[in-house]
């Protein structure tokens, strides 16, 4: 069984590694050199840009496209989704974690039941509704739908990540005098920033890389979020399609995913409550 | 009494407080308190009764103590006995269903816990894993609110005592067993509560660490006067710390009394059984003229315990006595016969474990009350001359450690 050399066996763990990341990379990559190819070139399939062109990064940026209002449009709405989805699910999930109360089991369930049903279904009825409420065109109208979507993902993640902590913790900085709220916030959530931290990342992605309600609920161009403004990117003629532009949108569309992680994953440490208990 | 002035007397640092202590028979008295200002504090349970939802029986059944001003009380029994429920009842962490609790004359029974003026040590210690340990000790004092000066002379003060100078710059998880559970203590004196609270503290140390932490857990407490309440499950420990001890099953009292009385006077089986290790041997046995027949012998029944029984109308009695109750004598002599099945070599004294002789037509430790005692007998022997296993011996049993049990509610008869 155990014939492979250790330095065979390092050799194929490596390789298996490297296939992985490429499979995952692979599309990007693809992106980021499409982007980079003169429009002439776009269909060329060498595996770099013979000729390296920022024209499509132009067209992006152009102030005819509207795009970089577009950008702060889907900061606004990712934003402000993440920030008030992580504070109510932050409540919520202490609440899930401690909290003895009847019916929780079905509580839990019912919150992750809601993230179930297919945006598709319910995006027609939110039309009507926001019609009504005249939202259309509003950071709300995509604000409020998001969050209902990332809330049941962020409640039960961070219920997953209170529920580890050791009780006395609590107990413990109660009986030092906190009450419960202060125990809450000052030896809680800064133990649990790290789970925070990857849920508001979650949260985030989850709304920045929303299309479909975004598109239903805005007609004016400069309510448009970036996914949606790509894909109505418009090229010289109505029978071309923009890949270059869209390929270069993109890239500018995933670049603030990728800083945004890089930034928390530092404050991402595994392990923070180390030392609590025993 | 004996054991815990012995460990008195060990710990240098106390030394010079021991002549000012009260003597330990009477906890009432007031300790030496060393920079405290006098105050008492007294904590009572009355009639306190804790239910959990869908239990058959309350987990605290209307316990009543009552625990005097700087007296050190253990809580011991095995698990799920109500110990630990009835500490964190005390520290405000857990509902208190009936009764009352007091600590001095406050009625604190539904306060929080923030209210109290108690320290905790958890099982696990609970450290702040995000703060160093200077500032989990002072996070209580710089909650209330404390000068920054007076929070730093504190905490400098216990890490002091507790030779924790050094690391008082380190996050927790840079200190080993021993300092962390040195630590969660820290964390409770710089508070000078009127109440400790301690949780199995030493459950998570190695069994040398534990012994020595014990003995300055005990010292350190007696030096410092605060009234203590202390959880364990281990009776060593109990019987080694506690000034008076109390003894709980399945969420009800016992026996709360000095670890010598516990011991001489156990007021039930159970706490016969609970209390000594080896544990007490417990033997129900058949009354027949006025005594009962054990290995092969006689025991005659005091008088006392014969009308009581008649009382209870009962034809049988549980008889126990210590191992050191069994004094090896010459074969051929009057006395319990016990084949020797497995014998226990300690260097300081030895015990054999073996069945008495006739224990199958005669007398049985199993059933009743005694349930769960163990059908064997053990007996304490000469370590120089231990027997060998399978060996034939005898063994007289002295009349003064024997012990008469009532068979059908497990109440010890007294014989005097």
């Amino acid at each position: 069984m155990n014939t492979l050399s250790p330095k065979l066996r390092k050799g194929l763990l490596y390789a298996g590694v490297a296939a992985v990341v490429a499979y995952c990379l692979a599309p990007f990559y693809w992106m980021l050199v499409s982007s980079l190819r003169r429009t002439a070139d776009i269909f060329s399939n060498s595996p770099f840009p013979t000729r390296l062109s920022l024209e499509n990064y132009l067209a992006v940026l152009d102030p005819s496209e509207s795009f970089t209002r577009a950008l702060l449009n889907s900061v606004v709405v990712a934003g402000i989704t993440t920030a008030v989805a992580l504070a109510l699910a932050t409540f919520t999930a202490y609440a899930m974690a401690r909290l003895e109360f009847r019916f929780k089991r079905l509580v839990l369930t019912l919150i992750i039941a809601t993230s179930m049903f297919p945006v598709v279904s319910i995006v027609v009825p939110l039309l009507k509704m926001f019609v009504d409420f005249g939202w259309i065109n509003s950071y709300q109208a995509m604000i409020v739908p998001s969050m209902s979507f990332t809330l049941p993902l962020a409640v039960w993640n961070l219920t997953a990540f209170f529920r580890q902590m050791p009780q006395e913790l609590e107990h413990a900085a109660m009986v030092d005098g906190c009450t419960r709220g202060q125990a809450f916030r000052r030896i809680i959530v800064p133990l649990a920033a790290p789970g925070m931290f990857t849920t508001a990342i979650i949260t985030f992605i989850a709304a920045w890389n929303e299309f479909l309600i975004a598109l239903s609920m805005t007609n004016k161009p400069e309510m448009q979020t970036a996914p949606v403004a790509i894909s109505k990117f418009s090229g010289a003629s109505q029978f071309e399609t923009p890949f270059g532009s869209q390929m270069a949108a993109g890239v500018l569309v995933t670049i603030p995913l990728v800083i945004m992680v890089l930034v928390f994953q530092r404050r991402i440490v595994a392990g923070l409550t180390a030392g609590a208990a025993k | 009494m004996l054991l815990t002035c012995q460990l008195i007397h060990s710990m240098t640092e106390t030394a010079q407080s021991v002549t000012l202590c009260t003597p330990l028979s009477m906890p009432s008295g007031g300790r030496c308190r060393e920079g405290l200002s006098l105050r008492m504090t007294t904590v009572s349970f009355e009639k306190v009764t804790r239910c959990y939802l869908g239990a058959d029986r309350p987990a605290v059944d209307a316990l009543h103590l009552d625990i005097a001003d700087g007296e050190f009380l253990v809580l011991v029994g095995p698990s799920g006995c109500g110990k630990s429920t009835s500490l964190r009842m005390l520290a405000g962490l857990e509902d208190v269903d009936d009764g009352v609790i007091r600590i001095g004359d406050r009625d604190v029974t539904h306060l929080p816990p923030k209210d109290r003026d108690i320290a905790m040590v958890f099982q696990n210690y609970a450290l702040y894993p995000h703060m160093s340990v200077a500032d989990n000790m002072g996070f209580a004092l710089k909650v209330a609110g404390t000068p920054k000066d007076e929070i730093h002379r504190r905490v400098q003060e216990a890490a002091r005592i507790l030779d924790l100078e050094a690391y008082l710059h380190r996050r927790p998880k840079a200190l080993s067993g021993g300092q962390r559970q040195r630590v969660a203590m820290g964390r409770a004196i710089v508070r000078e509560p009127q109440v400790f609270l301690m949780d199995e503290p030493l459950s998570n140390l190695d069994a040398k660490l534990r012994t020595q932490t014990r003995t300055q857990i005990a010292a350190l407490q007696r030096r410092l006067g605060i009234t203590t309440v202390y959880v364990t499950h281990d009776q060593i420990e109990a019987m080694t710390m506690g000034d008076r001890v109390a003894v709980l099953k399945d969420g009800v009292l016992q026996q709360c009394a000095a670890p010598r009385v516990l011991y001489d006077e156990p007021a039930n089986v159970f706490v016969a059984s609970f209390i000594g290790s080896p544990a007490m041997n417990l033997q129900e046995a058949q009354l027949a003229d006025d005594g009962v027949q054990l290995g092969g012998a006689r025991v005659p029944l005091p008088r006392r315990v014969l009308t009581a029984v008649a009382a209870e109308g009962a034809d049988r009695v549980v008889v126990g006595f210590r191992p050191e109750a069994l004094e090896t004598v010459a074969p051929g002599e009057p006395g319990l016969g016990m084949a020797v099945s497995m014998v226990e070599e300690l260097g300081a004294e030895a015990y054999a474990y073996g069945i008495l002789q006739g224990d199958h037509d005669g007398g049985s430790s199993t059933g009743g009350v005694t349930a769960g005692a163990g059908a064997g007998v053990v007996a304490r022997v000469d370590p120089r001359t231990p027997p060998r296993k399978g060996e034939r011996i005898t063994l007289r049993l002295r009349a003064d450690g024997t012990y008469f049990f009532s068979a059908t509610t497990g109440e010890r008869l007294p014989s005097e």
